[in-house]
This record gives C-alpha cells, sequence and structure tokens, in this order.
C-alpha cells in the first residue's frame, strides 16, 4: 500500500462521509462523549494532582517525622497504641546522636483557645518547639523574631502568632508585645509568622508557637513528641533514616529482634497515599470512558455495516474496474477510523472546556496536558480501526459479479 | 502474437445447494487483436457467465483460458484485479456510475487504481470525455445525464486504461433505438482506433455492427461466423478464425 493510495482512500471516505453529514455526527457521538468524559476527568485529576504535588514539596522532601504512630497506620492503628510515648528527652538524645543530620527539632500540640482583649479565637493549634524548627520546617517570622535557646530553657511565656490568627484576634492593634490568652496563660507576642497558605485543605497560619519547655510546663508533658529531622544531605535520607532509625532503637532500648517501638514518616508516603486513591480514580474513569467507547464503537460497525450493504453496487463497480481487496478494505477503515477520529477530536476540545469551565467555576483545578489528547486520539483511532475492521473486511471479501448485481 | 484470447474447453458449473448447473460445456473460442465480435444467445445460453470469465470477474471450473497468452486459471483476486484494471474495460448495459460522483470522477476511477497521480489522471479522464463529445459534461453528476450520455461516460470510463479489449454487456439494452445507434456508432471508431471489442446482446440489428458473431446455445458455441457486409474490406486484409462447430 503506497502513501497515494492511501490519500485515495481518505478522498474517497471522505467524500462518503460529506454525502452522509447527519448519520456521521449522530455516530460519532458515541466517540465524542468517551473522549470527553476521559479528557475532562483526566484534566481535572491532573490539576489536582499538580496542586497535590505543589503543596505536600512544601513539607519538604528531606525532611523526616519520628513519631509514635505511622502515617496511615489504617486498621492497624491499634497495635502502636502501647507504644510508649518518645519524651523531649528521647528527641534530645536523638538529636545529638545523628551526624547526617542538618538539624532537628521536637514537636508537641495541642489546641487552645487564644483571646486578646474581647476578641477570641476557639481551639488555635498551639505548637511547642524549638528555635532548630525554623530551619527544619521553613518557618520564619514575617515581624518580631522567633524565640531563643534561652526562651526556651527558661520557661518564658512567649509566642509567635500564625496570620490567620493575628487577623482573629487583632482586627486593627498591632499585635507585637501585646500579651494575649493561651488558654488561661498569658503569653508576650514576639513575633509573626510568615504567611506559609494551605496545605491539603488545612490553614497552615492559624497556627500559635511557642517553647516547647514552656509548652510542657504549662500544658503538660504527656503528650508524645514528633521529632522533625532535616537530612543534611536530601539525596541520602535514606541513610539519615537508617541512622535515626537505630539511634531510636537504643534510645528506646528495642531488643535485637523486638520491632521498632516507634514510626519514621515521610513525605513519600503522602504522597504515596494519594497516588493510591487518585489511581482508584483513574481506573474508575478508564471503566467509564472505555464503555462510552466501547458503546460508540458498536455505533460505528453498525453504521458501516449499512453503509457497506448500501454500496455494494459501488463496491462491485470499483472491483470491475481493478480496485484491489485492500482498496476496498483501505476505504472503508479510513471511513470509520475518520468517523471516530472525528468524534475523538470533538471530545477533546469539549474536555478541556469543561475542564477548564469546572475549574473556572469550581475551586477544583483543571489541567490539561498533551499526553491526554494524544490519548484521546489514540483510543478513538484504536475503536475506529478495531469497529471498523470486520465491515471494511466484509465489504472487501464481495464478490465482484454478485455485487455487480445487487439492487 | 495475434491472439488476444484464447479459451480451451472452458467449462462452468455452479453448485446450487447440492446440484450442480452447468452454465458452460466446453468453450473453445480465440479472439484475435482488433476483432469486433459478437456474443449472442438467448437468457441461459452462458452468454453472462462467458461475459464474466473473458472480463476476469470470475474463473472457469475447467479448461484454459490464455489472456495474451497468460493463463487466468490460477491468478488470485489481486492478480485478476490488475488484469481488469490494465487489460479490460468494461461496459455495462445499467451503465454503473457511482451517482455521486461526477463524470469526471467517474472516469478517472480505473487509473486511482493503477496509482496514476491525480494531475495525469483528471487530464487522461478530460481526454477520455473528450473523445465521447462529451467534454462539457465532465462536472455533471450521472443524474443530471441522459441514458445515452451516461453510457457514454462509461465508455469514456472504459477507455481511459487504454485497455487491450473493451467488453460490453448490453451496452444498449437501457436505450431507445436512436441513442443506441449513437453508441454503436462509437463503437465503430474505437474499433477503427484499433481496439478489440467484445460485444454481448441478443438484439440482431446490434451485432449486425460487428464482423464476427458468436452464438451460443445450452453452454456451447452454436455458430461462430464472420459477417461479410461493410465490413468485408477490412476482414479480406485478416486472417480468419477457424468457425467452431
Amino acid at each position: 500500500m503506497n502513501p497515494r493510495e492511501i490519500i485515495e482512500s481518505v478522498r474517497i471516505a471522505m467524500a462518503a462521509l460529506r454525502t452522509h453529514k447527519v448519520r456521521a455526527a449522530l455516530t460519532t457521538l458515541g466517540i465524542l462523549i468517551g473522549v470527553t468524559t476521559v479528557i475532562g476527568l483526566v484534566s481535572l485529576v491532573q490539576g489536582l494532582n499538580q496542586s497535590f504535588a505543589g503543596q505536600v514539596a512544601s513539607l519538604g522532601s528531606n525532611v523526616l517525622y519520628v513519631e509514635k504512630y505511622p502515617w496511615f497506620a489504617g486498621e492497624d492503628w491499634y497495635k502502636y497504641r502501647n507504644r510508649k510515648n518518645i519524651t523531649l528527652e528521647q528527641a534530645d538524645r536523638l538529636a545529638g546522636m545523628l551526624t547526617t543530620a542538618e538539624t532537628a527539632a521536637p514537636v508537641v500540640y495541642t489546641r487552645r483557645m487564644i483571646k486578646f482583649g474581647d476578641a477570641r479565637a476557639e481551639a488555635i493549634l498551639i505548637r511547642g518547639t524549638t528555635p532548630e524548627y525554623q530551619d527544619v520546617a521553613d518557618v520564619f517570622t514575617a515581624s518580631g523574631r522567633f524565640f531563643s535557646a534561652v526562651d526556651n530553657h527558661r520557661h518564658n511565656q512567649v509566642c509567635i502568632l500564625g496570620q490567620a490568627v493575628v487577623d482573629a484576634i487583632f482586627p486593627d492593634a498591632d499585635p507585637l508585645y501585646q500579651r494575649v490568652y493561651i488558654g488561661s496563660y498569658r503569653f508576650l507576642v514576639i513575633g509573626i509568622k510568615e504567611k506559609k497558605g494551605n496545605l491539603l485543605g488545612f490553614n497552615q497560619d492559624e497556627d500559635v508557637i511557642i517553647p516547647i519547655r514552656t509548652f510542657e510546663k504549662f500544658f503538660g508533658s504527656h503528650r508524645s513528641v514528633e521529632i522533625m529531622v532535616e537530612a543534611a544531605d536530601a539525596g541520602n535520607l535514606d541513610e539519615t533514616k537508617e541512622e535515626a532509625r537505630w539511634a531510636m532503637r537504643i534510645i528506646r532500648r528495642n531488643r535485637p529482634g523486638e520491632p521498632d517501638d516507634f514510626s519514621i514518616n515521610q513525605q513519600d508516603m503522602l504522597t504515596d497515599m494519594y497516588q493510591k486513591v487518585t489511581g482508584t480514580i483513574y481506573l474508575v474513569m478508564i471503566g467509564i470512558g472505555a464503555v462510552s467507547l466501547i458503546v460508540g464503537g458498536i455505533g460505528i460497525m453498525n453504521i458501516m455495516l449499512v453503509s457497506v450493504t448500501e454500496r455494494t453496487r459501488e463496491i462491485g463497480i470499483r472491483k470491475a474496474l481493478g480496485a484491489r481487496r485492500r482498496n476496498i478494505l483501505w476505504q472503508f477503515l479510513v471511513e470509520a477510523v475518520t468517523l471516530s477520529c472525528f468524534g475523538g477530536l470533538l471530545g477533546i476540545l469539549i474536555g478541556f472546556g469543561l475542564g477548564k469551565l469546572i475549574a473556572a467555576v469550581s475551586p477544583l483545578p483543571a489541567s490539561v496536558s498533551l499526553w491526554s489528547v494524544f490519548l484521546g486520539l489514540g483510543f478513538s483511532s484504536t475503536v475506529g480501526i478495531f469497529f471498523g475492521l470486520y465491515p471494511a473486511a466484509k465489504a472487501a471479501r464481495l464478490n465482484p459479479i454478485e455485487a455487480l448485481h445487487y439492487e | 502474437m495475434d491472439t488476444l484470447i484464447d479459451l480451451k474447453d472452458i467449462t462452468k458449473i455452479y453448485q446450487v445447494g447440492t446440484v450442480e448447473v452447468p452454465a458452460l460445456r466446453g468453450i473453445t473460442l480465440s479472439i484475435e487483436f482488433n476483432e469486433y465480435v459478437s456474443i449472442m444467445g438467448q437468457s441461459g445460453s452462458g452468454k453472462s457467465t462467458l461475459m464474466n470469465i473473458l472480463g476476469c470477474l470470475d474463473t472457469p471450473t475447467e479448461g484454459t483460458y490464455l489472456f495474451k497468452d497468460r493463463e487466468i486459471g490460477g491468478l488470485d483476486d489481486n492478480a485478476l484485479a490488475d488484469i481488469r484494471n490494465r487489460e479490460i474495460g468494461f461496459v455495462f448495459q445499467t451503465f454503473n456510475l457511482l451517482p455521486r460522483a461526477t463524470a469526471l470522477h467517474n472516469v478517472e476511477l480505473p487509473l486511482i487504481y493503477n496509482g496514476t497521480p491525480a494531475k495525469e489522471r483528471r487530464q487522461a479522464a478530460r481526454e477520455a470525455l473528450e473523445s465521447v463529445g462529451l467534454a462539457d459534461r465532465a462536472q455533471h453528476r450521472p443524474n443530471e445525464l441522459s441514458g445515452g450520455q451516461r453510457q457514454r461516460v462509461a465508455i469514456a470510463r472504459a477507455l481511459v486504461n487504454k485497455p487491450s479489449v473493451i467488453l460490453a454487456d448490453e451496452p444498449t439494452g437501457n436505450l431507445d433505438s436512436k441513442t443506441g445507434e449513437e453508441i454503436m456508432d462509437i463503437f465503430e471508431e474505437i474499433h477503427r482506433g484499433g481496439n478489440t471489442i467484445i460485444l454481448v446482446t441478443h438484439e440482431e440489428y446490434i451485432a449486425h455492427h460487428t464482423q464476427r458473431s458468436i452464438r451460443l446455445l445450452d453452454g456451447r458455441v452454436a455458430v461462430d461466423e464472420l459477417r461479410r457486409d461493410d465490413n468485408v474490406a477490412r476482414e479480406a486484409s485478416r486472417e480468419s478464425p477457424s468457425p467452431a462447430s
């Protein structure tokens, strides 16, 4: 089959389609809907992915979280319930033992009411930590200062406010060096945190940071400490993880053969979890798309069979004039593929439009990638070939004499 | 090589259910280059079957068919299609034009299947239409043409590939007698131009235009005679074929 013959097949197919415009449009509708579904959903999921990846990156890919519980323990959570809490003292020992870590910071959390004058904000996240937290978590002050090691050592009642907390309780006044109530204790505001934005729907600016020793003095030391460890070499996170693990086993007196009684979490786990969830979405999406593409393909096959019967005489004429089987095969195959690709192209355009529209009117992001265009086109042409082959082969096999005398 | 077509003991048997129906029962005949032959016979005499075999649309059950000294019997579909395309020009009773295509495109069709570039194709099709006097109807569709004009388009299509033989199956069957005469004049001209023409008909006056008449009866050649009328002069200069019994 040389290129010229293929071009002729395309010409003949196009002419045939032009004579049945409405029929062609209706036939291609099934493919159009299938591809629209796939492209629309892909662009939404892609948008979510990108937004998620951006947010997760802000956690820092080189940070380990040494904690009592693993993330996503799922149904196994009870197995970890009897683990002993990680203490501040253990956190200090770990920081001292690590050689491949840039820095480490212990963190504990609680929620308390914050009050300034009559203004109050309920259930604000209170984070107790050390000055190292700044480097580990990339949290810095926009104005004022972070607390120092001395503040921590002396249990000073100082705090750094997140921007959302400032907005809630200091609508007009300058918060710096004011005294606010955290629960029932008075703290001096010494700094305002830089805005961090949302992480997975959680407002990172709605928090208050205080020294961890102050935290334990006023709010109790019964909470398990989370130790954030920043690896010196981001490319060698696993080495730091192993080191932290063996240090923790020593600190926590885990005997050989005994499992760890702590967990080391990292950003990857979030990504993995996310991919599991979106993987399911993808599967569902492919299922829906496949079903409508198959339905569309059957529509194409049906119409092509009708078309072959209608044009039996034309096939006979073409064969009498010297058309080989493959000429006829190509003519009808190209017609089927053109039908389905036309639907595919329209589906891609509409799918994109739909994605953009949803992105514009809802908080869901949408992103369109080149591969999904090829996916749509690939799918639709495959459907065209698959469902067009049988009618085309039927046409190609026709006996020229019978076809010529077909009424 | 003077012999264009050489048939030896051609039989064709159709299988209808479990019954074998013989359509041709041993046809032996040869047709020279530039002969103008009519094949006559009543319906059921096997002339359509013979026509299909001569036109390489069908293959015989038994016997040998040499076309330009080439055996047709064992050829596959594609090889037969190539021979139809290059060597044979068909003219049908019902014209068999593509209804949605213009006259020009209809004439182009055979050239599409031998890979002639579009430009040359259009040129050749125009010339063929001109030769049948339809140059001004190139962009008309068959339903915008009269029966005679349609048949002339079909003749142009048969000529466009410069085939070795024109096979015409009742070419005047769907035309009134005046138009039929016009079509016969065109065939006359084509023959004078050096072409071989085989004409299937059951009308005596149409057969009168030809030089040689073959009559079929029950799948056999009953009469094979040369006509001695206005073609005598040309006949004399030509080696006469041996009449079969």
